[in-house]
């Protein structure tokens, strides 16, 4: 297995079938009465996090602490050394002299976790990097998709909304597109990047030319200082030509499903009644969000397949 | 050793045409005689080497006022000699910014004590690089320091009444109006080239149309005023075509290219390697190529280094947070030969032309850019054929960021001579000659 994940572009059809499944054991793990592992035991994980975020923090920490590892959240904002001047690279190594296996990364700057993973022993785990990646939160959509349809080839995804700075889009497109599915982007072209081609997925202006076709809605999360900047008139405007509502949701195919990668704006990219309908599988990607990053430290920090099993 | 003879180099003289192996005597500080046979009580044999006129970098960030815990006017007197400099242009992008006669006085006695390179200040075009008043444009020309070149680099002009008035005011002085072309709202927040590598890495690009827009208006203003336009550190295709098309047009400008821009592409970033963030930022390959034919077929008409140190912990950050801009004095000439020379795009006259003589003239620097009778001897002795490594612990400059660390190149400087005086040899910084 890797020893960092900065990107989805490290990871094979074969890795990612294999964190799947191994996230699917897991999964069985987490339902029993005692839901906890003693793999990781003497392991130390740092969540470092220079973002503010919910459900990728306590998700890492409780897949950390479901495997016996010691977990130590570390996060940049008035009370830590960060606030004091301190640097990426110095708190870095502090953490690393500190003696951790690996570090959770989450930062506002595109590549800090490759930069990090430059500076430290330990490995390095990509939690969401700027507007570039966020490799953990593709797995975990690709596992939630994957449960549902079993099969990714030749699944065709729609990702709607801001691509260009959305980090989820681009770890996503890249996972996708290696499973074989079919993605289309979709929105405006101050949202849509012209480049791509080159990323394997294709482009529509509109919505309903391909929301009766798709076997996947994948709504992103309308950042509200989008607006501000221009790329789009209004969020009326925005809800209007892309958001997905009931009347949108119901050009669906039967079996096709509503996702969202959190936090939600209710009444601009989705509609309230869309995301607590049967389609949606919003809350499943939580909750498959556990099991996708125990498995993933789990393989990273040398768990074997054997004790899963057992 | 005030009187001497170079012996039997290669003497290429763009200025003159001279290309021929020759003597070159240099009497007190001045080229006395150029010819076959010379004699002198001390030779120096240039048996291999190139000689020629100092190189003259038109685009040197010294730090001095404000930064000395980066560079001073010394360390960098020091790279640039090393480099074989004989003179530098020090932008005004200082602390406090050379936007008066005081600190451009400052700034040209601080070279005067280092001694080692002719320091021409470049002074401000507006007060504090704002954009908005004009500095003391009059003053700083008519200063000791004697401006001939002024801008807001860093920076461009963002309103084009202001750039308009300031093009207008400086003909009186014949001064040139040089230009950090860059549309800010365009560029604004902008990390890297936009492209598809800045789609793909995540970091907010900076359009070629930034640079391009404010290219075409500042060429559009030089037409309507008169006055001399100098565009610093061209990155685009688009801005070679609008130089060249301006040329024809009898327009008058004069563009500069940087060693980085004619090596590197926006595929360095892949990384996120913070010394790889420079502005204006690595193009793509089509860019790059467009830089050495525009090197090559004159529409460019120097190469000059944008040197610009910085301290260690301020690249060791974040790539977003780390500041841009890379050294450039002590590769200049390598990677000249190397990227330009070897593979044929230029010939060693026309680098020379690129990297001395043309900068000189754009300057208005009598005392440089030539071999010449009665001329002073700044002169630059290099081997054309020598391979070395970029080894940045070994820089004369007091900073570090290179992104060429550990690059082979091909052509080596290997004696530097400032009005006569030696002051480097056998590619070595003289013991005791700094000042």
């Amino acid at each position: 297995m890797i020893k960092h994940l900065l990107s989805m572009d490290q990871l094979s059809a074969d890795d990612i079938t294999r964190i799947l499944d191994t996230a699917e054991s897991l999964r069985q793990v987490t339902d029993r009465p005692i839901k906890k592992l003693p793999t990781l035991r003497g392991r130390t994980v740092c969540n470092l996090f220079y973002e503010a975020s919910t459900r990728t923090r306590i998700s890492f920490e409780l897949a950390a602490k479901r495997l016996s590892a010691d977990v130590i959240n570390f996060s940049a904002d008035s009370k830590s050394s960060v606030a004091k001047g301190e640097s990426f690279k110095d708190t870095a190594w502090t953490i690393e002299a500190m003696g951790v296996d690996a570090i959770v990364v989450r930062h506002g700057s595109s590549g800090a976790p490759h930069q990090l993973s430059r500076w430290v022993k330990a490995s390095v785990l990509n939690a969401g990097d700027g507007a570039h990646e966020h490799p953990t939160q593709a797995l975990l959509d690709l596992y939630s998709i994957r449960e549902r349809f079993k099969d990714l080839d030749g699944l065709k995804v729609a990702i709607v909304g801001d691509i260009i700075h959305s980090r989820v889009a681009r770890s996503n497109v890249k996972g996708l597109v290696t499973m074989g599915a079919d993605v289309v982007l979709v929105g405006p072209p101050t949202l849509v990047p012209p480049e791509h081609a080159a990323w394997g997925a294709s482009v529509c202006y509109d919505l309903d030319q391909v929301i009766a076709d798709v076997d996947v809605c994948y709504l992103l999360r309308v950042q509200q200082e989008r607006q501000s900047e221009q790329l789009f008139p209004s969020n009326r405007e925005y809800a209007a030509l892309w958001g997905l509502d009931s009347r949108r949701m119901a050009k669906m195919k039967p079996e096709a499903l509503v996702m969202h990668p959190g936090p939600m704006n209710r009444g601009v990219e989705i509609a309230a009644d869309v995301s607590e309908s049967p389609r949606s599988i919003i809350l499943d990607q939580v909750s498959n969000g556990l099991a996708v990053r125990m498995s993933l430290l789990y393989l990273m920090l040398g768990g074997q397949d054997e004790e899963v099993a057992a | 050793m005030s009187d001497f003879v170079i012996r039997g180099g290669r003497v290429i003289d763009p200025a003159s045409g001279r290309d021929e192996i020759a003597d070159v005597k240099v009497e007190d500080g001045v080229v006395t005689a150029i010819g076959n046979g010379l004699d002198a009580s001390e030779v120096v044999d240039a048996t291999n080497m190139v000689v020629a006129p100092g190189f003259v970098d038109m685009h040197t960030h010294l730090r001095e006022p404000g930064r000395e815990d980066e560079e001073t006017v010394a360390t960098a007197s020091a790279g640039a000699a090393a480099g074989g400099f004989t003179a530098v242009c020090a932008m005004p992008n200082t602390d406090p910014v050379a936007d008066s006669a005081s600190v451009v006085e400052q700034v040209w006695s601080l070279g005067r004590e280092a001694g080692l390179v002719e320091v021409t200040p470049a002074g401000a075009l507006s007060k504090s690089l704002e954009g908005r008043k004009m500095a003391d444009l009059g003053e700083m020309a008519r200063s000791l320091a004697k401006v001939r070149l002024f801008t807001d680099d860093g920076h461009g002009v963002q309103d084009s009444l202001f750039a308009r008035r300031v093009m207008e005011y400086l003909v009186t002085f014949d001064a040139v109006y040089a230009e950090h072309c860059e549309d800010a709202a365009l560029a604004a927040g902008g990390q890297m080239h936009e492209g598809s590598r800045s789609m793909a890495l995540g970091l907010r690009g900076i359009p070629a149309a930034a640079e391009e827009l404010m290219a075409a208006r500042d060429v559009a203003l030089a037409k309507l005023t008169g006055c001399r336009l100098h565009l610093l550190h061209v990155s685009t295709r688009g801005t070679v075509e609008i130089v060249r098309r301006a040329k024809e047009d009898g327009v008058r400008v004069t563009a500069e290219a940087t060693p980085h821009h004619f090596t590197l592409t926006d595929e360095a970033l892949e990384g996120y390697d913070p010394l790889m963030k420079v502005n204006p930022p690595l193009r793509e390959d089509d860019d790059r190529r467009a830089i050495v034919e525009g090197l090559a077929d004159g529409t460019i008409d120097a190469i000059a280094t944008d040197h610009a140190p910085h301290a260690r912990e301020e690249k060791d950050q974040e790539f977003a947070y780390a500041p841009p801009g890379m050294l450039g004095l002590e590769t200049a000439l390598g990677l000249t030969i190397t990227q330009l020379v070897e593979p044929g795009h230029l010939s060693l006259s026309r680098a020379i032309e690129l990297l001395s003589t043309t900068p000189a003239r754009i300057l208005q620097m009598d005392g440089q850019g030539a071999i010449a009778e009665g001329r002073p001897a700044n002169l630059v002795l290099f081997d054309p054929k020598a391979r070395w490594t970029v080894e940045p612990e070994r820089f004369q400059s007091f900073s570090r960021n290179t992104p060429f660390g550990g690059r082979e190149l091909t052509g080596k400087v290997v004696h530097t001579f400032f009005r006569g005086r030696q002051t480097v040899r056998d590619g070595a910084l003289l013991e005791g000659v700094r000042a």
